[in-house]
C-alpha cells in the first residue's frame, strides 16, 4: 500500500475539537506557552461536535457575580436530578469555573440576551441563559485556532498509543486522514480525550432518512468512551443512559418552552398527568420525587406510564403562550438556533403552535456525559478538596497515567452542557500542562511494532471489501463482509431489544442482558469482517468499532447495577425499585483488551453539600 | 434527502465538503458538483447550507415523517453579523426571523499567548486562565475537605 505514515509529535494532544476540545486547546496554550499543542478532529473544528449547529441557550451558568447561584447549588441540583449519584467534587469544580468561561464567550463576540429590567443575562430558567448562538461553535473554534500549534481536521482517531517503557502510561494516538487516507501517528506526553458521546447505540425511532435526526448528533460516535476503554481506563456510570422528552420526530428542545415560555404538558384529554403518577413513583424511588425540580427521568416515567395507559399523545400546550408575538419569536428562533429539523417538521405538517398544541415523545436512549446524565471515564478530582479515594493524580486524569478527559469523556458530572464542557476542557488542560512540566525529559516511547500493527488493523476494512467484492456480481450482500451500516443496524437492534431500548419500553433484566451480551460478542467478532468501499466508509467502520465497544460497556454496567435507579431512563424488570442500601454508589468497569473481559466494582459516593 | 444540491446553482467549490460535520457532502465525479452521499447521517444542521456561496443547498425534510411542500431557508451573512430565516409551511404560510450571530469582528479574539505569562504561583493555584478577574467575584470558591460525607444524604 502506498499510504504515507505521518508522525506528529507534541507535548499535549487534544483528541476532538468540540466544546471540550476547544477549551482544552485554549487553556493548554495559556499555561504552556512553550509547549507544542496539537488538536485533532475527525470533521472540521469550525463546525464540529454537538454544538456544530449552534445553541440558543447556555445551560450551565451560575451568575455568581449577581448572587444568583453558588457552585454548591448546582451540585444539589445535579445530584437530585441524577437520583443521588454524581461526582460532587468534579461537578463543583466545573460550577466554580463556568462563569469565567461564559464571560470570555461574551468578550469573544457571542451575542448574549439580556434582561431589559436588570441588565443581567436573560435567564431561561435557574441555570440557563439565553443566547443567539448560531455561531457559538465558529467563535469558540477561532479561540482554539489562535491557541493551537497545529489543528488537524478530518483525521479519525482510532486508538490511543501506550508507552512501551512504562505500563499504564499513554503515549499518543493513531488515526487516518479521511481525505488522503494517510496514517497518522501522534506521539504526545499527555493526551486529553475530548471526543464525543454516543448516538446510535440504540435503534432510533426513525430508521429511514430520519435516522439522521437523532437527538444527539449522528457524528457523536462514542469515541469519548472507546478510546479510554481500549487503553484500560476505568469507566463509570455507563448504565446511566439518557432518554429525552422532546417534540415529536424533530426532537426539538423543550427547555425554553417549559422554562421561559411557560408552556406545559397534558395528555390527549387535557389532563395534567404528572400529578396523577406522583404517588406510584414515590413507591419506586422514595423521596427523590419530592424535590424541585422533579428529576428528568421521573418526568419521563410519568409520560411513559400515561401513554401506556392509553391516554396519549402527550402534547405541549403552546396555544396560549404563542399569542404573545415575543414568545412566538423565541419559540421558533429556539429551533432555528439549534434544531432546525424541528422547524422543518412543523412547517411540513402545518403545525403552527399558535393554533396546534404539538406532540411530545420520548427518544431512544443515548450515552453521554454532559447533559442530564453522566457516563464517562473515572477521573481524579481537584487537588484542593477532593476526597482521597477520588484523587490519584492530576485533576481530570483518568486511571491511565497521562490520559486526561473532558466533556462527554468524563463520568459523574452531569449538567455541564456546552459551557461546562469547555470549562472542563480548561481544567483538564491546566492539569495536563502541569503533568508535562513535572515530567521533564522523561518522554514516553512509542514502539514501532505497536503502531505498525494498528496501521494494519485500521485499513483492514478496505482490504475486506476489496477481496470480498470480487466474490460477488454486484450489490451489498456478501458471505465475507458486512458494510458499516449493516453492523450499525445489528448493534442498534441488539441494544434496543436486549438492553432497554424503545421497543422494549426501556426495560431489561439479567436474562435479556446476558443474551444481549452473547449477541454483542458475535458482532465484535464480525467486526473483523467489516468491509469499507472507500475512506468515508472506513470512517463509518471505525465509528462503529467505537460504538460496539461502548455498547458492550453499557450492557455490562446495566447488568452489574441490580436496581432501577433512573426509571424513565431504563428499568431492570428483575429489580424494579431504587435501592439506596446496596446501590448508592458508582459502578466502575475496566476492560482487558488482551482477553476481552470486564472487571466490575463499586466506588463510594461522597456528598460535599447537605 | 435531508440536504440536497441544486444542479444549476452548484459550481463545485467544495465549501460544503470542507465543513460538513458528518462527512456526507461529496463531489460527484461525473457532474463535478456536490451532493449528499448519505442522507440518513444528515442532522439537518445546515452547516453546508450556511457555507454555500451560491445558495445552492437546501433541505427537504426527512421522508420518514415530513410531508412535501415545506421550505426552511437560511441566509448567513458574516459581514453583517446576522442570519435571516424564511420558513414556508406546506400550506404556504410564511414566517421570517432575523438573529445576530456575532458582536465582534471575525478574527478579533485575543489568543491565550497574547496575555501576560502566568506566574508560578498562579500555575500552582486552582485558578484557570483569566481568573479570578473573569469570574467577576473576588475569589475562586473552594470547599472544605472535611465536609465530605460518604453515602446516602439524610
Amino acid at each position: 500500500m502506498s499510504r504515507k505514515t505521518v508522525f506528529v509529535d507534541s507535548d499535549i494532544l487534544v483528541v476532538g475539537g468540540g466544546m471540550a476540545g476547544c477549551g482544552a486547546t485554549y487553556e493548554s496554550r495559556y499555561w504552556g506557552r512553550d509547549l507544542k499543542i496539537v488538536c485533532v478532529e475527525k470533521a472540521n473544528i469550525e463546525r464540529s461536535g454537538a454544538v456544530a449547529q449552534g445553541l440558543y441557550a447556555i445551560n450551565c451558568y451560575m451568575g455568581m457575580q449577581w448572587g444568583e447561584n453558588q457552585p454548591e447549588d448546582h451540585v444539589r441540583y445535579a445530584r437530585n436530578d441524577l437520583m443521588g449519584l454524581v461526582r460532587e467534587d468534579l461537578g463543583y469544580d466545573i460550577a466554580r469555573h463556568v462563569d469565567s468561561t461564559v464571560h470570555k464567550f461574551e468578550e469573544w463576540g457571542l451575542p448574549m440576551m439580556r434582561d431589559p429590567k436588570t441588565g443581567r443575562y436573560q435567564r431561561e430558567g435557574k441555570w440557563q441563559i439565553m443566547i443567539h448562538g448560531e455561531s457559538y461553535k465558529p467563535i469558540v473554534a477561532e479561540a482554539a485556532r489562535k491557541a493551537a500549534s497545529e489543528i488537524h481536521n478530518r483525521i479519525m482517531v482510532t486508538h490511543l498509543l501506550m508507552d512501551s517503557k512504562r505500563p499504564n502510561r499513554v503515549a499518543g494516538a493513531v488515526g487516518f486522514n479521511v481525505r488522503t487516507g494517510d496514517f497518522y501517528v501522534f506521539r504526545a506526553k499527555a493526551v486529553i480525550v475530548a471526543a464525543g458521546g454516543a448516538s446510535h447505540l440504540f435503534k432510533p425511532r426513525s430508521v429511514g432518512e430520519g435516522m439522521g435526526r437523532t437527538w444527539y448528533a449522528p457524528w457523536s460516535s462514542a469515541s469519548a468512551y472507546a478510546l479510554p476503554i481500549l487503553a484500560g481506563a476505568k469507566m463509570t456510570q455507563m448504565e446511566n443512559r439518557i432518554v429525552l422528552t422532546r417534540f415529536k420526530d424533530g426532537y426539538g428542545p423543550v427547555g425554553a418552552y417549559f422554562l421561559h415560555l411557560k408552556t406545559y404538558t397534558q395528555n390527549a384529554y387535557g389532563q395534567d398527568y404528572e400529578a396523577f403518577w406522583r404517588d406510584s413513583i414515590e413507591k419506586m424511588v422514595g423521596d427523590y420525587v419530592n424535590h424541585h425540580p422533579v428529576p428528568t427521568c421521573l418526568r419521563n416515567h410519568a409520560l411513559l406510564e400515561e401513554v401506556k395507559a392509553g391516554r396519549g399523545p402527550i402534547r405541549m400546550v403552546t396555544k396560549e403562550a404563542f399569542k404573545d408575538p415575543h414568545k412566538e419569536t423565541v419559540g421558533w428562533e429556539n429551533f432555528l438556533g439549534m434544531t432546525i429539523g424541528q422547524a422543518i417538521v412543523w412547517a411540513s405538517q402545518n403545525i403552527d403552535p399558535k393554533e396546534t398544541n404539538p406532540e411530545l415523545t420520548t427518544s431512544e436512549p443515548y450515552v453521554m456525559g454532559s447533559h442530564a446524565t453522566c457516563s464517562g471515564a473515572w477521573a481524579s478530582g481537584p487537588e484542593d478538596y477532593a476526597p482521597s479515594e477520588y484523587q490519584w493524580g492530576y485533576n481530570r486524569m483518568m486511571t491511565v497515567e497521562g490520559l486526561f478527559g473532558a466533556g462527554d469523556a468524563i463520568g459523574g458530572t452531569a449538567h455541564k452542557f456546552s459551557s461546562g464542557s469547555f470549562a472542563e476542557g480548561r481544567i483538564a488542560a491546566k492539569a495536563a500542562v502541569k503533568y508535562v512540566n513535572d515530567m521533564g525529559q522523561d518522554r514516553p516511547a512509542v514502539s514501532e511494532s505497536e503502531y505498525a500493527a494498528l496501521r494494519e488493523a485500521v485499513y483492514q476494512p478496505l482490504e475486506n471489501y476489496r477481496v470480498g467484492r470480487n466474490e460477488i456480481v454486484a450489490g451489498t450482500v456478501s458471505p465475507s463482509f458486512i458494510l458499516p451500516l449493516h453492523g450499525l443496524q445489528r448493534l442498534e437492534k441488539i441494544m434496543d431489544e436486549y438492553v432497554g431500548g424503545i421497543s422494549a419500553h426501556y426495560t431489561t433484566n439479567e436474562p435479556m442482558l446476558t443474551r444481549g451480551l452473547e449477541l454483542l460478542q458475535m458482532l465484535k467478532e464480525d467486526m473483523d469482517h467489516i468491509g469499507a468501499p472507500d475512506l468515508h466508509q472506513l470512517q463509518r467502520a471505525w465509528e462503529l468499532h467505537h460504538r460496539v465497544l461502548a455498547s458492550e460497556c453499557v450492557a455490562q454496567h446495566t447488568l452489574f447495577r441490580q436496581e432501577t435507579r433512573w426509571p424513565g431512563y431504563y428499568y431492570r424488570g428483575d429489580f424494579p425499585k431504587l435501592d439506596d442500601n446496596d446501590w448508592h454508589c458508582f459502578t466502575l468497569s475496566q476492560y482487558d483488551r488482551e482477553n476481552g473481559r470486564w472487571k466490575m466494582e463499586k466506588a463510594p459516593v461522597y456528598h460535599i453539600v447537605d | 434527502m435531508p440536504t440536497f444540491v441544486y444542479m444549476t446553482n452548484c459550481d463545485g467549490c467544495g465549501y460544503c465538503v470542507d465543513i460538513c460535520p458528518s462527512d456526507i457532502m461529496h463531489i460527484d465525479t461525473t457532474y463535478r458538483r456536490a451532493y449528499n452521499i448519505e442522507p440518513n447521517f444528515c442532522w439537518e444542521c445546515y452547516s453546508c447550507v450556511k457555507a454555500c456561496p451560491q445558495n445552492a443547498i437546501d433541505a427537504r425534510g426527512y421522508a420518514d415523517f415530513a410531508p412535501l411542500g415545506h421550505s426552511v431557508r437560511a441566509l448567513r451573512e458574516e459581514d453583517k453579523g446576522t442570519i435571516a430565516w424564511r420558513i414556508r409551511f406546506r400550506d404556504g404560510r410564511e414566517k421570517h426571523f432575523l438573529s445576530p450571530i456575532r458582536t465582534t469582528p471575525w478574527g478579533s479574539i485575543k489568543g491565550p499567548a497574547e496575555y501576560t505569562t502566568p506566574t508560578a504561583a498562579a500555575m500552582n493555584s486552582q485558578e484557570l486562565a483569566h481568573e479570578p478577574d473573569a469570574l467577576n467575584v473576588p475569589a475562586l470558591p473552594t470547599l472544605d475537605r472535611n465536609r465530605l460525607k460518604k453515602g446516602v444524604v439524610a
